[in-house]
């Protein structure tokens, strides 16, 4: 079988700082990672692979230096990776994103084959929208099946596949139709170690890359700002409240003490408390 | 793989303060709707905030407010009309059809859109639950139209626009989004992000009924069973009335016993910021902020929890926020209402005990006789 993953290489969030005079972001020196939702997606792609053969592409958007996690996801063992990579990308939003990539998916798949199963993550942990995955599946055409925990069968003769999905209150028991697209759960698989053969062989790939053309995409009005239908109008630090927190005096002060007078600032300032949570808790 | 992180805000920012022509084809779209999500005969709470929120938008664009109702046929889904229209709702859209009766993406998108294209609406909320990010990212791709994801707060701008309003850069700042173009304006928002509407018991107004132009045998995908959660085992941070959480301050994983231990003897439900998740330490279902649960607590404890943005806006709606820090200068203390500076290793097992001895119902008979 051939399985897509597309991946995003994000900023690592836990280092990102924000310049404190002109609310601007501070990218120099923040590391980038592969977004870690879209490493539940890879895994996924790789033990499937494993079982019933065949190929793993990945697939990115984005600047040049994105090429370097299309590298760390060969080293965890895709077999191939493409880099679509062009200026007129810039400023897409989730449906221009959606746009791009679909249309690179189906080269891929005119180039390599057709794909079975296009991954995505959950989400991103930078843009957090959680659409991308689902307007791939719109424009391509696939079985849409978001927030997939399991991968409970699939039968490549009859095109079907059975998977856990995550709903609100439950999991529903799904079976669809392949070529599907799935977006994966966070917390479903770990992603292997990789072997020393993946990173030889990660070192020597020559990465595809592909600009808007090479691509197949000709309406490049579909693309980058000029395809985004929405548009930032305005990006700001939020206000703080007018007053800071209200200090418990910690001064010569027993923890005790301390406890107590914390616990009486709380019932000052909502009364209603004290009798609901003798109610719930206590005792 | 979503972009809403854009390489280049200073163009945007110029494209955006261009002057506004509307196309033909969209200018007669006018009120707001609001997805009302039902699920096994029950409607998401989310739902009726949304519909708070769009009686505001409606009130300042001067138009309706209409509620739209999928569901199988019968009770489930009349009973979600009624509700619609005590939280608000002027008039409701409702498609009866056995294929809704269960989330499936296709039945779904297909009635959604359909509405849409038939009574054109200019906004489009939805609750950015599992359900309603599957459903709005087809939506708007079907209709080519812009979609702001999990928004934190909504207005109309001085020409009628949405402004939708998102934390960006993993929650570092907070951006306004405008659809200009293209209509619907969709935007999803999180479930406890915003406040919950009075409920008044007001008679079913107008109801304008559709049909689903599907049968079962269009709908690739079939349900071959549901299995609900363990609801003992399963957080329910959203709509808790006490939150304690613990962050990176706490060390080490077992100090996270200590917040447990808190949050038991007060009745709460715990929870920990996004560093622990990633960490392992807890599940996902736990965490706290703009990409795990928006709380809205009567009493929200942050231990050890310095308060980045994106851990904010999950929080600030909270009636009060005390916060347990050793750091003086962490940015939780600018949103706290009360604070206290202290190693929270040592605290928390006095606060612990200090709660018990005040709740426990024993002292509370002696201070009452």
């Amino acid at each position: 079988m051939h399985i897509v993953v597309c991946i995003k290489q994000v900023p690592d969030s836990a280092q990102i700082r924000v310049h404190p005079v002109t609310n601007t972001i501070m990218r120099q020196g923040v590391p980038t990672i592969i977004n870690p939702y879209d490493l539940f997606a890879l895994e996924e792609a790789l033990r499937l692979r494993d079982a019933h053969g065949g190929e793993v592409t990945v697939l990115t958007m984005g600047p040049p230096m994105a090429e370097d996690a299309l590298r760390k996801a060969l080293t965890y063992g895709a077999d191939r990776a493409v880099l679509l990579t062009d200026r007129y990308f810039a400023g897409s939003d989730t449906l221009a994103t959606s746009f791009a990539l679909s249309q690179a998916i189906a080269k891929v798949g005119e180039t390599f084959g057709m794909p079975d199963i296009v991954f995505t993550g959950k989400q991103t942990i930078d843009g957090d929208t959680a659409q991308v995955g689902p307007g791939i599946a719109k424009r391509l055409d696939l079985l849409q099946l978001t927030y997939v925990a399991k991968i409970a069968s699939i039968d490549l003769d009859a095109h079907e596949i059975t998977v856990e999905r995550r709903s609100e209150g439950g999991m529903q028991m799904l079976k669809s139709r392949l070529p599907c697209l799935i977006t994966m759960l966070e917390g479903t698989n770990e992603i292997r170690r990789g072997s020393l053969d993946d990173a030889l062989r990660a070192a020597r790939s020559q990465i595809v890359k592909w600009s808007a053309a090479d691509a197949g995409i000709e309406d490049l009005t579909k693309c980058g700002l000029r395809g985004s239908p929405t548009v930032v109008k305005r990006v700001f630090a939020p206000t703080s409240r007018a007053e800071k927190a209200a200090q418990i005096d910690t001064t010569d002060k027993s923890l005790r003490d301390l406890a107590d007078d914390l616990i009486a600032a709380i019932f000052t300032r909502q009364p209603a408390l004290e009798q609901e949570l003798a109610v719930d808790g206590g005792a | 793989m979503s972009t809403a992180n854009r390489e280049t805000p200073s163009p945007t920012a110029g494209r955006a303060g261009m002057k506004k022509e509307l196309p033909e084809q969209f200018k007669d779209y006018r009120h707001v709707w609001v997805f009302i999500e039902l699920e096994r005969g029950q409607v998401h709470p989310v739902s009726f905030e949304l519909l708070g929120e769009g009686r505001k938008l409606a009130d300042k664009l001067g138009v309706e407010l209409a509620a739209v109702v999928l569901g199988p046929p019968g009770e489930a889904t009349w009973h979600a009309v009624a509700e619609a229209f005590a939280y608000g709702a002027d008039l409701a859209y409702v498609i009866e059809d056995p294929l809704l009766a269960h989330y499936r993406n296709e039945p779904f998108t297909r009635a959604m859109t359909d509405l849409l294209n038939t009574y054109k609406p200019e906004i489009l909320l939805l609750g950015a639950t599992t359900l309603g990010r599957d459903l709005a990212g087809s939506v708007a791709t079907t209709l080519l139209t812009g979609l702001t994801a999990d928004c934190t707060a909504l207005d109309v701008d001085a020409d009628g626009s949405l402004a939708a309003t998102r934390p960006t850069f993993g929650g570092s700042l907070l951006c306004t989004i405008y659809t200009l173009n293209y209509r619907p304006q969709m935007a999803t928002v999180r479930p406890r992000v915003m406040a919950m509407p009075q409920r008044v018991d007001k008679p079913v107004g107008r109801v304008i009924q559709h049909k689903l132009a599907m049968a079962e045998e269009d709908v690739v995908t079939k349900i071959l069973g549901f299995l609900p959660d363990n609801q003992s085992a399963k957080a329910n941070l959203a709509y808790a009335n006490v939150v304690v959480a613990g962050g990176l301050g706490l060390g080490a994983v077992e100090n996270l016993q200590l917040v447990k231990n808190l949050a038991r003897a007060i009745g709460a439900e715990y929870g920990c910021s996004r560093p622990l998740v990633q960490k392992g330490w807890m599940p996902a279902d736990r965490q706290i902020g703009q990409t795990g649960k928006t709380i809205r607590p009567k009493l929200y404890i942050a231990v050890g929890i310095s308060g980045a943005i994106q851990h904010r806006v999950g929080v600030e709606g909270a009636d009060l926020i005390v916060a347990i820090n050793t750091d003086p200068n962490a940015p939780i203390f600018d949103f706290a209402h009360l604070g206290i500076v202290i190693d929270a290793i040592r605290f928390l097992p006095a606060l612990t005990e200090a709660f018990t001895r005040r709740l426990s119902p024993h002292n509370r008979d002696k201070l009452a006789s």
